[in-house]
């Protein structure tokens, strides 16, 4: 193993620290048309009629296209692999523009223009009348009869429901003696807030069209915007160029299909429609705000005898991703602490927000944040340490999960959770912050997770790759699965170098930019699958390559193809080493040859029949000012069993963001709306309260290595993990330092203020005089 | 692309107050971190701007022949932090505005803009308050000067005669007001960078010679009403009162007479009622502290 393994310089960062990386943006043609959205400004309500003359009127502006213009085509918009089964087909409940306005920001015209300031322009002078409905925000009240409706298929607004029974919970819980620990967990609608907003732009080119995207999902991008536009999907190219993060928000369709259309209706000109931050806070996607009920039954030795859960998934507008989310967030539950008797129902429930998709951790930071406050109000009431209390319960060393097929095969927990206490001086801390009585006082508190590699089996896994050996002996390399920031491509250079048996990585060039013309189909990057699944398809596509060099070799050094081996990019000889010719000198010969030229190249698919559990935890210390109502973050630790590392750097890397977005989770992030309008009061950056670095402090990456068996490479998840357990922990340290439980997030000064205020810790003399 | 009708540049006063007078209806435009981010919200869309950025005699920090410190309108809050004058005579003053923002919009924004805006949220507004700072506008008619408590007329507007063709040329501080004065600044916001005040308090005091005595104390807010606010029951408190904790204690619930915050979807009003006095008593004991005086 040479050239994993190592934190190797990323492939891309010369141009990035340069500026010279190219995005959508930068490959914009100069005239493009300039497409603006008009927005709805009620949550809920039927379009009556669009007023278009002002707009028309204005300078600049090419064309008016209201929700009365566009084909009546439902179609899907998440960015899952096509299912041959139409009953786990995603809903498709979209249209290019809606009559039906169904949450405030509901797309409901477009503004074509010359210019951006016409396009403004034009947006601001469109009347739009309206029959208002009734709306709702909260899931469970949009369950209760008499809610308002928002898609006639689904009555009573579930998208849908499923459950999970394991032995006998009523029987369980009628065990004299059991201690019972119910609390009800609410976590908030996030943001992704990638540094790049969404943006595409289409051209027509040939009679096919094209469109350039900020997307995580070339390949599914064409399929949804033959599927929106009716076309054969072959007509359609999607082009991927860098992008600046996605974090989910971009394994959607989210304006590509709108934007394709636009083009189709002004003569195929290269239309482009970029997406404001506000527009990205509520027209793109949202993470799912879940709510949770559970009930613990404890014995006095710790043991858990039975436990409830349910879970009410805040889907917003449209389907999006649906179900899958919550479903992921429930099936945590039985794994992460086993017990015998389990009762799990988790509802995914129509409402006028914004809808809910895909976010780094898809349903895991919203259930680790549940589980995680239960697991430690469990804890309080044993009288037992919340570390202990997890040693003693969380899923053994040898767990099996017969329908993942993952199995725990190391004490993957207990390590994490060791090498956590150990750099953060649990037990030493711990006792000497019990002795805070002041206004300031210090927690400690914890967190675990775990998480699934891939999706199978609930979804189809493949991988395709293409290798080519260049002349100079150096390899190009294609996949679908995409460069998106987390550093795929750098990993992907290691592993092929590895092998396929280079010197470096720097001699394997990753064609990063995916074109739906000429990479190999893959299916994108999300799930924390890339490095684990692109891993099979390297595997297998370059032992297809090593086969044809060592075979071409055969034939210009007559030495047999058993007796060779690639090594530091030269055919040796395995006997005694000798370097028999260079891989530049194959590539040059066999391209050259007047009697057999051939152009060395590999491509295969890997359909991948395997998952893998990725394990970790978070420890985070806290100093809280109570009379101020702020929180300080000390210090934090995660620490990950991601398998083998290909990059340790990267994986650090990779860790601190999914930090900071569990530290922005846990304290100060949230999108809100006007309860008496449905209206988002706070969709940009000044309001929606993403931590900055001055609200880090270091962050402290750590790994158990353990090499994942089913994977060539040896690695397992690590994209979403990081964001998953921080929540948490920081929850649990302010429960520590304070002995208050705080049932949602994010803990910001207002919750404290209220917290604080409800356990008498604040006690303001003057408010009883006026409230 | 911002939706302007026109931009005039202004290269000295003279000229300023001519384009003021010639577009009565045009926007003054410094840095540019309110006025460009309103415009692109559509509040502002299509207007003239007449942009004063380019007058170089209106930035710096200086003192003046009746000794006054007079800060220029177009200096940066990054130069206010670092400039000598303001470091030695009112340093809380270059510390509040090193909290605006980002280094990016410290660098661009400006002190006259960050108080011709008229909010209370200001992070200048507060500390100029306490600091009873004097406003120096131009205009046709000359020099007017008036004290920062009358200029701010109520949530957005402020005393700028336009008709007159005034400019906010200058921001003064007497040195009654500054001698042998040490105060302190608490921002509160919701994290640690980028924001917008949910409450400011700034502070001051002067004690006797012997330090035995808070001779004088001044305290104002931002954002505990519509306008920067001081706090006179709580002045009237500690002027001429021994520094003790009972004193900070009394100090900080005295604010609640006179503040008058809103209750909004960004903070409640018992919210910020109760930082508020948490913030008068820390803001008052490292005044003390600065001043060279002790807590009994």
């Amino acid at each position: 193993m040479s050239n994993v393994g190592k934190s190797e310089i990323r492939v891309d960062a010369f141009d990035k620290a340069t500026g010279r990386t190219k995005y959508y943006e930068d490959r914009m043609p100069a005239d493009a048309l300039y497409v603006r959205i008009k927005h709805a400004d009620i949550a809920h309500g039927m379009v009556k009629a669009v007023d278009k003359a002002a707009a028309e009127a204005i300078p600049g502006v090419v064309k008016v296209l209201t929700c009365f213009d566009v084909p009546d085509i439902p179609f899907p918009t998440a960015g899952h692999p096509w299912s041959m089964d139409p009953g786990h087909q995603d809903v498709a409940d979209r249209h290019l523009l809606n009559r039906h306005v169904r949450y405030w920001g509901d797309d409901v015209a477009v503004v074509i223009a010359e210019n951006e300031v016409a396009a403004n322009q034009g947006v601001r002078a469109l009347k739009v009348e309206y029959d208002v409905l009734p709306f709702v925000l909260d899931a469970q009240k949009a369950m209760e009869e008499g809610a308002p409706q928002l898609h006639e298929r689904f009555p009573g607004n579930v998208l849908k429901h499923t459950d999970m029974k394991k032995g006998d919970y009523q029987k369980a819980i009628r065990e004299p003696g059991l201690i019972k620990v119910e609390g009800w967990y609410d976590t908030p609608t996030v943001q992704h807030c990638h540094i790049e907003n969404f943006g595409c732009f289409a051209y027509e080119n040939g009679g096919r069209l094209t469109v350039v995207s900020s997307t995580q999902i070339p390949h599914i991008i064409r399929r949804v915007v033959g599927q929106a536009l009716g076309r054969p999907w072959g007509d359609i190219q999607v082009i991927k160029p860098y992008i600046g993060g996605g974090f989910g928000n971009k394994q959607d369709a989210l304006y590509e299909p709108l934007c394709a259309w636009c083009c189709t209706q002004v003569g195929g000109r290269c239309v482009r429609l970029d997406c404001a931050r506000e527009e990205t806070f509520v027209s793109n996607r949202v993470r799912h705000a879940i709510r949770f009920h559970i009930v613990t039954w404890l014995r006095k030795n710790g043991d858990i005898a039975a436990r409830k859960v349910e879970c009410f998934s805040n889907q917003g507008a449209y389907a999006s991703h649906g179900h899958s989310i919550v479903a992921k967030a429930m099936g945590s539950f039985p794994q992460h602490y086993p017990c015998d008797n389990m009762e799990c129902d988790a509802w995914t429930v129509f409402t006028n927000r914004p809808a809910a998709g895909a976010m780094r951790g898809y349903g895991m930071p919203q259930a680790s944040f549940a589980d995680e406050a239960n697991i430690d109000d469990c804890a309080a009431a044993l009288g037992m340490d919340p570390y202990e209390f997890r040693q003693k319960n969380v899923m053994p060393q040898g767990f099996h999960d017969a329908f993942s097929g993952n199995t725990n095969y190391y004490d993957s927990f207990r390590q994490c959770m060791e090498k956590g206490a150990a750099y953060i001086d649990y037990e030493r801390k711990k006792a000497e912050f019990a002795k805070d009585t002041g206004p300031i006082r210090r927690g400690i508190g914890l967190a675990t997770f775990w998480y699934n590699t891939a999706v199978y089996p609930i979804s189809l896994e493949t991988s395709s790759n293409r290798m080519l050996l260049n002349l100079d002996g150096t390899v190009n390399y294609q996949c679908g699965e995409t460069e998106i920031g987390q550093g795929a491509d750098t990993a992907y250079a290691q592993m092929v170098a590895e092998a396929v048996g280079l010197k470096s990585y720097r001699d394997v060039h990753v064609i990063s930019c995916q074109d739906t013309d000429v990479t190999p189909t893959g299916l994108g990057a999300y799930a924390s699958r890339q490095t684990y699944v692109a891993g099979f398809a390297i595997r297998q596509t370059a032992d297809i390559l090593r086969k044809k060099i060592l075979d071409y070799a055969c034939e210009v050094t007559r030495q047999a193809v058993g007796n060779m081996d690639i090594v530091d990019g030269n055919i040796i000889r395995k006997g005694d080493g000798s370097v028999l010719m260079s891989l530049r000198e194959l590539a040059m010969t066999a391209q050259y040859n007047p009697v057999h030229s051939e152009h060395i190249t590999a491509e295969s698919t890997y359909t991948i029949r395997n998952n893998a559990y990725s394990f970790g935890c978070t420890f985070a210390e806290v100093e809280v000012d109570i009379p101020m109502c702020k929180v300080t973050l000390k210090n934090i630790v995660n620490v990950h069993d991601c398998g083998s590392l290909i990059n340790p750097a990267l994986a650090a890397a990779q860790v601190h963001g999914g930090m900071s977005m569990a530290i922005g989770y846990g304290l100060s992030e949230q999108l809100l709306f006007d309860e008496k309008t449905g209206k988002p009061l706070n969709n940009n950056l000044l309001d929606y309260k993403l931590s900055t670095v001055m609200d880090h402090p270091h962050l402290e990456a750590q790994f158990a290595e353990n090499p994942e068996p089913t994977s060539p490479f040896g690695t397992k998840a690590l994209g979403e993990p990081p964001a998953c357990s921080g929540a948490p922990a920081i929850r649990n340290a302010i429960f520590n330092a304070t002995g208050v439980a705080i049932d949602h997030n994010p803990i910001n000064p207002h919750v404290l203020f209220a917290e604080f205020t409800k356990a008498g810790l604040i006690n303001d003399p003057w408010r009883s005089k006026e409230d | 692309m911002y939706d302007m009708k026109a931009l005039y540049e202004a290269g000295s006063v003279e000229e300023a107050i001519a384009l003021r007078l010639a577009h009565p209806e045009a926007q003054i435009i410094a840095g540019g971190s309110d006025v460009l981010v309103q415009m692109r919200e559509g509040k502002r869309a299509g207007k003239e701007l007449i942009s004063i950025y380019g007058i170089d005699a209106l930035r710096g920090v200086t003192i003046d022949e009746e000794e006054n410190i007079r800060i220029g309108s177009l200096t940066s809050f990054s130069h206010i932090t670092k400039d000598p004058i303001i470091q030695r005579y009112c340093n809380v003053l270059g510390q509040a505005v090193d909290q605006v923002g980002s280094p990016q919009i410290r660098n661009i924004g400006t002190i006259g803009g960050n108080t011709c805006n008229g909010v209370t949220s200001a992070d200048s507004a507060s500390t100029l308050h306490a600091w009873e700072a004097i406003v120096e506008l131009t205009g046709k008619n000359g020099v007017r000067r008036l004290p920062i408590h009358d200029f701010y007329i109520k949530a957005g507007t402020v005393d700028i005669r336009a008709e007159e063709g005034e400019i906010q040329t200058a921001i003064l501080i007497p040195k009654a007001s500054y001698e042998n004065c040490y105060g302190h600044y608490i921002k509160y916001g919701l994290r640690n960078a980028m924001e917008i005040a949910t409450l400011g308090c700034s502070v001051n005091v002067r004690l006797s010679p012997d330090k035995s005595t808070i001779e004088r104390c001044r305290i104002a807010y931002g954002v505990a009403g519509p306008v920067p606010m001081r706090v006179p029951t709580a002045e009237a408190v500690a002027n001429g009162a021994k520094p003790t904790e009972a004193l900070v204690e009394a100090f900080g619930n005295a604010v609640i007479e006179d503040i008058n915050p809103r209750d909004s979807w960004r903070a409640s009003k018992a919210f910020r009622q109760h930082i508020a006095v948490e913030m008068a008593k820390r803001a008052l004991r490292e005044s003390i502290i600065l001043a060279g005086g002790e807590l009994a």
